[in-house]
């Protein structure tokens, strides 16, 4: 393990406690949403900010303790990509990619040389002379990357590295990113709110809400079965908590799911949106899971509607617009809504 | 967009008939100065004895004084604005009070302890037979003592609008605080720090009571422009116009010239 890390910080009324280990060659993603704590643990792993309590340990070496060990940014092996890239508007790209170098003593002529290197490796040879108010964002945050990965470093903290570039920037950041991430040899933490930078990005998903870690586990898992309602509905699922009995679920907010599976005992029900199926009329024949629902809001997610449903199971569900058109549906309509039980996913709580 | 045009053209009157009467207050006395001018006896009056020197004394210890300004008062700026030294409110009050002191009391209160009998002025002349007052270098002490806080209330102002999550990145490439502050800091406030020079130096070159109070007025050693043409108003007032004209040019040419080169970027960045 060349990360390993217990972060405690009080900062208002944020009370953040986290604790992770990262291996040799792994990213670790660190998921939540806006304020829930994210940025401020990896600035304590950085050693940007003084935590209230737990340890650092860096590559082996204890980097803070409670006690009174505190090793500042500056010495320690790690490297950092920020979210507006922040390269020195003063100095060239070059000379960005290459300050890390020189302040640990490399010579100009090599550490212009390893810039230039780095830079090749990231798409961006003949730039090296430009200013950075001179570069594209996806230009500006590849050159952040070959300045934080040029010192080798054994850590590299990526704090939303994607999230201010536009749409289709991303898509290609993002898959250029995926590569120098598997050929990086140290301990990769992403934190970031965008669940598809997690699961492309990482071996391990860290969910931290409110300063807690509420669930943790290789990406997949953490979207196939969520455990709380922020999870669930980043992954696009819905996510209905219940005590499970037989092939049935006794949801917690009332209602009955069927589902295709013997269960027992507390129990999460996942239901996609797109297997909810949505009728005026009482649906024919036996569907054993169909609810009278009240349509709240519905709002256009890509080629479908996304409709709110409230009533005794809440859900979620999409239907194409051509369908959404021909039901004739507005807010405050009364449907029928039905999926079948071999869609719904089940799992313990 | 459109309809917002309007607003943005028109000017009511409450505010348009002061900020013209504001205009005329500041531009008319240095118009009056232009027109007054003896203009045929300017070469004459330009190669007087002690014109020169005058001018020479004023730029030579206006620009000292700048420069013990930047060399003292840019780490200042930076304590104030960045460290988390305990007190710096105070601090901070503290080193505003020459902006609002009198500049009078400020030649009092220089002359009180770096005077011959005073704290350190006694100390410095019983060790070194060296006497502070009445030296050019006294010029030099009014004059940063004066123009200094100019210099780091703009620089601290510059700090503190720089993005200081730059600095957070220098220190991720192992940049301890002083490489950072040489690096990175100082580069991104240049701007802010040659706009705090100018108007150090202006200051400095516009020094009148603090100097005579503490200097004197000795021409050659520190008989500076503005006291040569207070003294030749008494005395000649076409030379005291000229002088000034003197003095009037070299500010905006001052002015004109960093404007292009540094004023005119830190303002739009």
């Amino acid at each position: 393990m060349s990360l390993v890390a217990r972060v405690v910080v009080q900062r208002g009324s944020l009370a953040v406690d986290v604790e992770l280990s990262v291996g040799d060659g792994e990213v670790l993603a660190v998921l939540g949403p806006n304020g829930a704590g994210k940025s401020t643990v990896l600035r304590v792993l950085a050693g940007l900010l003084a935590p209230d309590g737990g340890q650092v340990v860096l590559d082996g070496d204890q980097v803070w303790d409670s006690a009174d060990r505190h090793v500042p940014a500056h010495q320690r092996s790690l490297g950092m990509v920020f979210q507006d890239h922040l390269l020195f508007p003063h100095l060239s790209v070059t000379e960005n990619v290459a300050f890390g170098l020189r302040t640990r003593g490399v010579r100009r002529p090599a550490a212009r040389a390893a810039a230039g290197r780095w830079l090749d490796r990231v798409g961006l040879a003949g730039v090296g002379e430009r200013r950075p108010g001179e570069l594209s964002g996806g230009q500006a945050q590849r050159a952040a990357l070959a300045r934080a990965l040029v010192g080798d470093p054994r850590v590299l903290l990526l704090d939303e590295p994607l999230s201010a570039l536009d749409a289709r920037t991303r898509l290609t950041v993002r898959a250029e990113l995926r590569r120098h991430l598997a050929d990086y040899a140290g301990s990769a933490v992403l934190v970031t709110h965008d669940p598809i930078d997690a699961m492309a990005l990482a071996d391990r998903v860290l969910v931290v809400e409110d300063g807690r870690v509420v669930q943790s586990g290789p990406p997949d898992e953490v979207a196939r079965r969520p455990r709380t309602d922020y999870v669930a509905r980043l992954v696009g699922l819905v996510l209905l908590p219940g005590t499970g009995a037989g092939r049935q679920v006794a949801l917690d907010g009332g209602g009955v799911v069927a589902v295709a599976e013997e269960v027992g005992g507390p129990v999460f029900v996942a239901v996609r949106p797109e297997s909810v199926s949505l009728y005026l009329d009482r649906p024919a024949g036996s569907p054993r899971n169909v609810w009278p629902l009240t349509l709240g809001a519905a709002t256009p997610h890509g080629s479908v509607v996304r409709c709110d449903l409230t009533g005794e199971v809440p859900l979620t569900a999409d239907v194409t617009a051509t369908a959404f058109a021909e039901l004739g549906l507005a807010p405050g309509a009364a449907v029928w809504a039905s999926v079948k039980a071999s869609e719904v996913a089940v799992y313990a709580r | 967009m459109s309809r917002r045009r309007p607003r943005d053209g028109g000017v009511p009157a409450p505010l348009l008939v002061p900020a013209l009467l504001a205009v005329a207050f500041l531009v008319l006395p240095l118009a009056g100065l232009v027109v007054r001018a003896p203009w045929s006896e300017l070469g004459p009056q330009l190669t007087r004895p002690g014109v020169g020197e005058a001018l020479r004394l004023s730029l030579v210890s206006a620009t000292l004084a700048t420069l013990v300004s930047l060399l003292l008062g840019v780490p200042l700026a930076w304590v104030l604005a960045r460290s988390q030294v305990r007190g710096r409110s105070v601090l901070r009050a503290l080193v505003t009070v020459p902006l609002v002191l009198p500049p009078v009391v400020g030649g009092v209160a220089l002359f009180l302890v770096l005077g011959r009998q005073g704290v350190i002025g006694r100390w410095l002349f019983e060790t070194t037979g060296f006497s502070l007052p009445f030296t050019t270098a006294a010029v030099v002490v009014a004059e940063t003592f004066v123009a200094m806080p100019f210099l780091v209330i703009s620089v601290e102002g510059a700090l503190r609008a720089a993005d200081a999550r730059f600095e957070d990145a220098a220190a991720t490439l192992g940049a301890d605080r002083w490489t950072t502050f040489r690096r990175v800091t100082l580069p991104l406030v240049a701007p802010g720090i040659a706009a705090g020079a100018v108007l150090c130096w202006a200051r400095a070159l516009g020094e009148f009571v603090a100097t005579i109070t503490f200097a004197g007025n000795f021409p050659g050693t520190t008989q500076t422009m503005p006291l040569a043409v207070y003294l030749a108003l008494q005395r000649d007032p076409d030379a005291a116009i000229v002088l000034s004209l003197v003095l009037l040019a070299v500010s905006l040419a001052t002015l004109l010239l960093l404007r292009g080169r540094w004023l005119g970027r830190g303002a739009t960045a």
